[in-house]
């Protein structure tokens, strides 16, 4: 699919209701997506694991590597950079991200446009 | 010249002459041999050496040395029964084999004294496995034997005859027991701790007769001074003579005591024949152990190659552990050296003996006897015929002292003797880049046989630099071990306090489920609680097993496998009203596959309702003990196998551990709940429960090995207890059990030690941690039931809790759903199902 307009923000959830480190799904415009909420601030990325072609990225395993904000796919735990979305163990793979923000204590989505 | 190739035929498959295939088969790249061997036994070639294994419970497929190998014809049962030099025919029961050349490895037959009797029912000889077999079958419902010979092999076959449960006695000739290979002193030391396990030694005296009993099977011993030693068994131990008889019939010239007359390049009298093994008398002598004989296989391979290999000559050094005592001896052991000097040692305390023989100028090693504390036996043996790597008595002293190590050895000391390896070979191997154990084991062999020389592979990898990191990932130096005793001792309660204060970074998906799971068993709450939460791993976080479409199953507990019908149909009746897909699993328990994680909440109240549990499926915890009907129906029952293995998952259940645990118990030998094949397995005797440890199915299959005999229910259960918490504390992450023991130092006379004999002073600790985990158990999933906090994560959607995951769909199969996405791992592969006697479907 492919939008002629900018997706607007999709209010989701209080901010008090993500625990840190431990993912959500929500479902924006029929999107799955997988919200995070860290010490480095919020991220949000599909919920599909590309690897995998299941809807599970948002049980995986927070973590860092090096300087590099993590998060491990449940299914086979391949790495995923949050900040980019570049897999870092398989080369060519990619986890598409979301924008993402928190307004009056509401984590806000936006969904990313098909590249 | 028979070294162009042609046609090989090998008379013998034992372990030289597999050894000498082996060797041969690696080399010859343009197949220039082919080779037919001719075996007498029906069972290819086996580790003779470990044949006492089978008593401790040994599985005989798991003494086996044959790797089946398409280039030779190996023709089990059919032995040689002539040689015809003249026309280059071996000729068997079945017909005639042309050869170019003939490698005889015939090996050795026991001698046996000609004393009256010996053809009596119930007498026999310790080679083959059969034998093994037949003693076994004897020593059924009697209570008495006897070993003539008090050698090594006498020594090992009083200890078989010993775990059959007869009274045992040996008798030897010898004023000592072992006396090739230990002095007087040496003998006495072990003569003490045979009688200790009430082996009774009968020295200096011959046997004169066996007499026969009332059923005709051989009763009692006559010794040469009047007494009778009372033996419804007997082992005849008195040596082995080489089985020479087809090169004699042949007129091959025979060493002076016997043996195929061979020269250093194991070469006969007939330029076609040689003889490898125990039945080569290499320069006129014979001998009658593994290394040399694995020796005389590498010369006659690299020979009938065209190479010039000749004999090195033997490495007579022996260690090994006899009834449960370390006895080594290497070199000119008892110091027959012109001028050589002995340095002893006696330990009352530690029970140990040693004794170096050195040269006149004290300067060489020349060889020596150790009794009791064998550890120094591998750095020693390596240096004979060089300088002490340390002063005698710091080399004596318990635990081999300081700078006894293999770092002090001269680059041509041989590490390995069984397989010939030098410290200059494992030093350019670990030059080439080993940098572990394994690795070292894989290009060198060293440590691929006896396994005594493993410490000394360890000792030059440090020498040489190479540091084991253990280190669990990069965000913590330390490894499972040390974090778990710093969460202990510090009483960390979080993964956060942890790795600010001992770490680094964020964690990752190694380190985080390792510190939750260690948490968990230090009692830390709940394991959805707070930060834990955010530590579990793919299953833990929802308590259930996440499948590849991203759907879950779930696994109630039935514990040992014992359900009653309403039970049954409780289960049915979730399984069709959430529509799962159902499953019997290996562990006797029920799988329910298909939910999504906003049913699982609603599954477990069902099933909790039932009365059931969770199983811990989708742990690193204890699974399910699982067991036969035992005594309660079964006509071989001996005990209550059902009543036991139910004890026994419920005081263990919930129990978290570095991998998952798993466990069954028999109620008789015949081991219907594949016990051996667990991490801890109970097998039900006449008057207890033996109790074995360290088995496991999975990647790498090993059978467990025998950890204590006849125990009573209470110290069965005692001896368990133990055995896992030291488990879970000193394991490495994602450690099975049997990996655990196997790289342990010491293995399990070690865990013997410490779980029987307490001697690290843990064994009140362990108890009570077991203690406090047996209060603390509580059922994970009513826990969550009950706390709308945690239940408030078993959503489909932060923010559609109502709609439920619109990707997880289902197809039917054999009328029952299966997931219909959710990609295999690997390359594409399109899914076929599996549907016999129809046309292969072509896409």
């Amino acid at each position: 699919m492919s939008r002629a307009t900018t997706p607007a923000w999709t209010p989701v959830c209080p901010l008090d209701r993500l625990d840190e480190d431990r993912g959500v799904a929500a479902l924006v415009d029929g999107v799955q997506v997988a919200l995070f909420r860290t010490a480095d601030g919020l991220f949000a990325v599909d919920n599909l694991d590309p690897v995998g072609d299941a809807y599970v990225m948002s049980r995986g395993l927070v973590g860092s590597r090096g300087e590099v904000r993590t998060l491990a796919s449940p299914l086979h735990k391949q790495v995923y950079d949050l900040t980019t979305g570049r897999c870092l163990d398989v080369a060519g793979v990619t986890l598409r991200r979301h924008r993402v923000r928190c307004r009056d204590g509401l984590v806000e989505v936006r969904l990313r446009q098909e590249e | 010249m028979s070294e162009r190739g042609g046609r090989l035929v090998v008379v013998g498959n034992g372990m030289v002459g597999q050894r000498f295939v082996e060797a041969l088969r690696a080399r010859d790249r343009d197949g220039r041999w082919r080779v037919t061997v001719l075996a007498e036994e029906r069972r290819p070639a086996y580790d003779r050496v470990r044949l006492s294994a089978v008593f401790d419970g040994v599985d005989a497929d798991e003494l086996s040395l044959h790797t089946p190998d398409d280039g030779v014809d190996l023709r089990l049962g059919e032995p040689a029964t002539g040689i015809d030099r003249a026309r280059r025919v071996v000729t068997t029961a079945t017909g005639e084999i042309r050869y170019d050349a003939l490698v005889l490895a015939t090996g050795s037959a026991p001698f046996v004294p000609p004393v009256e009797g010996t053809d009596l029912p119930g007498v026999f000889v310790y080679r083959t496995l059969d034998d093994l077999t037949a003693i076994r079958e004897h020593a059924r419902g009697r209570h008495t034997g006897a070993v003539i010979g008090g050698g090594l092999l006498g020594l090992e076959a009083a200890n078989a005859l010993r775990l059959l449960g007869l009274a045992t006695a040996v008798v030897e000739f010898a004023p000592r027991l072992m006396p090739v290979q230990v002095d007087e002193a040496g003998g006495a030391m072990l003569r003490r701790y045979v009688a200790e396990l009430g082996v009774t030694t009968y020295l200096g005296v011959a046997t004169t007769a066996l007499r026969a009993g009332p059923d005709g099977a051989v009763a009692a011993l006559a010794l040469a001074d009047g007494r009778t030693v009372d033996a419804e068994l007997v082992v005849v131990a008195a040596g082995i003579r080489p089985r020479d008889e087809l090169a004699r019939a042949a007129g091959l010239p025979l060493g002076p005591r016997g043996g195929v007359l061979v020269d250093a390049t194991c070469r006969s009298a007939d330029e076609r024949i040689w003889a490898v093994g125990e039945c080569a008398a290499v320069d006129g002598t014979c001998h009658g152990l593994v290394a040399p004989g694995y020796a005389t296989a590498e010369v006659v391979a690299d020979r009938l190659l065209g190479g010039a290999a000749t004999f090195p000559g033997a490495d007579t050094a022996t260690k090994l552990k006899l009834l449960g005592v370390d006895v080594a001896s290497f070199g000119d052991a008892h110091g027959v050296t012109a001028g050589s000097l002995d340095v002893t040692y006696t330990d009352p305390a530690t029970r140990s003996y040693a004794k170096l023989v050195l040269s006149d100028d004290a300067r060489t090693l020349l060889g020596g006897v150790l009794v009791g504390d064998a550890s120094a036996y591998p750095a020693l043996r390596a240096s004979v015929g060089g300088p002490l790597p340390a002063p005698p008595l710091a080399l004596l002293a318990p635990a081999g002292g300081p700078g006894a190590g293999a770092g002090a050895l001269p680059a041509g000391a041989q590490v390995c003797s069984c397989n010939a390896v030098t410290r200059a070979d494992l030093d350019a191997a670990i030059a080439g880049g080993a940098t572990d154990v394994p690795a070292l084991k894989e290009c060198t062999r060293a440590g691929t046989s006896c396994g005594s020389c493993v410490p000394m592979l360890k000792q030059l990898l440090d020498a040489a630099g190479v540091r084991q990191s253990t280190a669990l990932c990069e965000h913590f130096d330390l490894g499972r071990q040390e974090l778990f005793d710093l969460i202990r001792v510090r009483g960390i309660r979080t993964f956060s306090r942890l790795v600010a204060e001992h770490g680094r970074g964020n964690g990752c998906d190694i380190c985080k489920p390792v510190v939750a799971s260690i948490l968990a068993s230090l009692g830390a709450g709940h394991v959805l609680d707070g930060e834990a939460a955010s530590l579990q791993d793919t299953n833990d976080h929802f308590l259930a097993n996440l499948q590849r479409d991203g759907s879950y199953s779930v696994v109630p507990r039935i514990p040992g496998g014992e359900i009653t019908p309403e039970k049954l149909i409780a289960i049915g009746e979730v399984a069709r009203d959430f529509r799962l897909y159902t499953k019997i699993t290996g562990g006797q328990r029920i799988d329910l596959f298909g939910a999504r994680v906003d049913q699982l909440p609603q599954i477990w109240r069902r099933l909790v309702d039932a009365g059931f549990e969770s199983g811990h499926a989708y742990g690193k915890a204890l699974r399910t003990v699982k067991s036969c009907v035992g005594d309660t129906w079964c006509r071989y029952g001996v005990q209550d196998a059902v009543g036991l293995a139910i004890a026994l998952e419920l005081r263990y259940r919930g129990l978290r551990a570095p991998h998952k645990l798993k466990s069954a118990v028999s109620g008789c030998a015949r081991e219907c709940a594949e016990a051996r094949g667990k991490d801890f397995g109970v097998i039900a005797t006449e008057t207890g429960w033996n109790l074995y440890v360290g088995g496991n199915g999975g990647f790498r299959p090993r059978h467990a090995d025998l950890f204590a005999t006849d125990l009573s229910t209470e110290a069965l259960i005692t001896m368990i207890d133990r055995f896992l918490i030291y488990y879970i504390r000193t394991a490495d992450r994602l450690q099975r059990t049997a990996a655990w023991i196997e790289a342990m130092d010491g293995g399990l006379d070690h865990l013997r030690s410490v779980l029987v004999d307490d001697s690290l002073g843990l064994c009140a600790d362990l108890d009570a941690a077991m203690a406090r985990h047996v209060a603390g158990y509580s059922d994970e999933w009513r826990d969550v039931l009950e706390d709308p906090v945690r239940l408030r994560r078993f959503t489909s959607f932060v923010n559609a809790p109502d709609v439920p995951d619109p990707s997880i769909t289902f197809a039917v199969e054999r009328g029952q759903p299966v997931p219909a996405r959710g990609a295999p791992p690997g390359p594409d592969r399109r899914r076929q199902p599996v549907a016999l006697g129809l046309p292969e479907v072509r896409r």
